[in-house]
């Protein structure tokens, strides 16, 4: 009876022999106390022919199951990536706006104080005379510090961004990737988006202005910052940044569905913006 | 001592190198099909160096815990039989599948070895030997769990990994802690330090005490 009931729990227990998705399920669901001779088992229960043909099995199902797992695993990652890009501007964007601050306050204290997040550093090196230096050195330290940890944050998505996402990073660059992929969500949400508003992601403001009647519709969103975008005479960035958004969004399709690095997309894309920018040239 | 039927030591570059026959993995150097197993990179590969007796016979089962991106794991998976590995991490797993893909019984498990019952209906009973290779705290619990997939004459090949249970403390102390509780479960054969391939690590060997 003890053995019935452990047979039961078995990988391949109930399932029919072609059914390959419910057994890659079966392996990554179901559970069991303790093995059994499942070779010999699977052969009795009619699920194998023979032991090879039961390792045959074993192999196809482990080898789909562990993929879809480390799929989505890594699919998981993209929240973390999410965050970390976000973080990643706070930190710049705090670093500019308190270096403003040090600059201000600096420029009323040292003679030669620099401006920025570089000025800022200057400052942060230098020994403090009295109390209201120090306070102003020790402000400098913190703005160099938001610098740092803004640099470890790039570095990380610059890491992840790929892993995430294989052929959107490698197609917008990490950075804009990971930008993308907050904009949106998630990368399950920027897969499922429409290319035309993956165009406008980032420029919310200018579509909303738009719809309201006050304005001509965005070119484009956050992938401005794309050198085949910004790198485009400006009569042709509208089709430029339409063809861009176009494989953006099939290489964040691929990523999602199926996490194979297709490189092909890019040579496409980087055809296709050949094209527009020749149409330039020749008129 | 003997090596495990189907490992040989093969001539590269003028000396004398472990080495298994299969498909290369991890740009690794080949000679005649033949591909060297660095001890450097690979515990159980210093093991062997060290001329422990793994107890490991050609076409026996093995479960192979913290597989990662399988370097070893692939060399295991060439001269042994079905080969399970179980790695907890998603990303070493991705070129784990790929080694896999190139063996015919190397079966890829992303679980977590502290939990044995997520692939005991995977995992078959009576193994010829554990290779384990974890680096989490509580290694000899690990051990003790999975002792489940062991036949009664099996062997658990483990590296010991100081850092993993005590960053701190003294690698000879936290050798013999885990010994200690390792003793629960298993009769220890042999232990060899294993630099200077791999610093602050001890390879043992042990088979299950009866139940």
């Amino acid at each position: 009876m003890n053995e019935r009931s452990s047979t039961g729990a078995a990988w391949f227990a109930d399932i029919d022999p072609g059914d390959m998705g419910a057994a890659t399920e079966a392996i990554r669901e179901r559970t069991a106390d303790a093995p059994l001779n499942w070779p010999s088992e699977a052969i009795d229960a009619e699920f194998a022919d023979d032991e090879a043909d039961y390792y045959a099995k074993l192999r196809e199902a482990t080898l789909e199951s562990t993929h879809d797992a480390v799929r989505e695993r890594e699919k998981a990652d993209d929240q973390q990536l999410k965050h970390s890009v976000r973080a990643m501007d706070d930190c710049d964007r705090t670093a500019n706006e308190l270096a403003e601050r040090v600059a201000e306050w600096a420029g009323t204290l040292f003679e030669d104080a620099g401006t920025g997040v570089d000025g800022a550093r200057d400052l942060a090196e230098r020994d403090p005379a009295g109390p209201t230096e120090r306070r102003v050195v020790s402000l400098a330290e913190r703005v160099a510090s938001l610098a740092d940890e803004s640099d470890d944050l790039r570095e990380y998505v610059e890491r992840q961004a790929g892993t995430v996402a294989p052929n959107l990073a490698a197609m917008a660059g990490p950075v804009l990737a990971a930008r993308l992929i907050a904009l949106a969500g998630g990368l399950d949400s920027l897969a499922k988006m429409p290319s035309g508003t993956v165009q406008v992601l980032g420029a919310e403001d200018a579509l909303f202005a738009h719809l309201r009647g006050r304005a001509s519709s965005p070119k484009h969103g956050v992938i401005y910052t794309h050198e085949y975008v910004r790198g485009t005479a400006p009569e042709h960035r509208g089709s430029a940044s339409r063809a861009l958004a176009g494989k953006l969004t099939i290489a964040a399709r691929i990523d999602h569905y199926s996490g194979e690095r297709k490189p092909e997309i890019d040579r496409e894309l980087d055809e296709r913006i050949e094209t527009i920018r020749a149409r330039g040239e020749s008129e | 001592m003997s090596l495990p039927h189907g490992v040989e030591r093969r001539d590269f570059g003028g000396e004398d190198r472990l080495a298994t026959r299969g498909e290369p993995v991890y740009g690794e150097p080949t000679e005649d099909g033949w591909r060297l197993w660095d001890a450097r990179r690979s515990k159980l590969g210093a093991m062997l160096e060290r001329e422990m007796d793994v107890g490991l016979d050609g076409g026996d089962g093995v479960l192979y815990l913290g597989a990662a991106s399988g370097t070893t794991v692939s060399h295991v998976a060439d001269f042994a039989g079905p080969t399970y590995a179980v790695e907890f991490a998603a990303w070493p797993a991705r070129d784990l599948l790929d080694a896999a893909r190139d063996r015919d019984r190397l079966f890829p498990l992303l679980k977590d070895a502290r939990k044995p019952e997520t692939y005991a209906h995977v995992v078959e009973s009576d193994l010829g030997a554990i290779v384990q290779d974890v680096a989490t705290r509580g290694q000899a619990r690990v051990a003790a769990e999975n002792s489940r997939f062991l036949a009664d004459d099996g062997r658990l090949v483990a590296a010991v990994k100081a850092r993993s249970e005590d960053v701190t403390g003294d690698p000879g102390d936290v050798f013999d802690a885990v010994l200690d509780e390792l003793g629960e479960r298993y009769e220890v054969l042999e232990t060899e330090r294993l630099e200077p391939f791999h610093d602050d690590h001890l390879g043992v060997v042990a088979r299950p005490r009866e139940r």
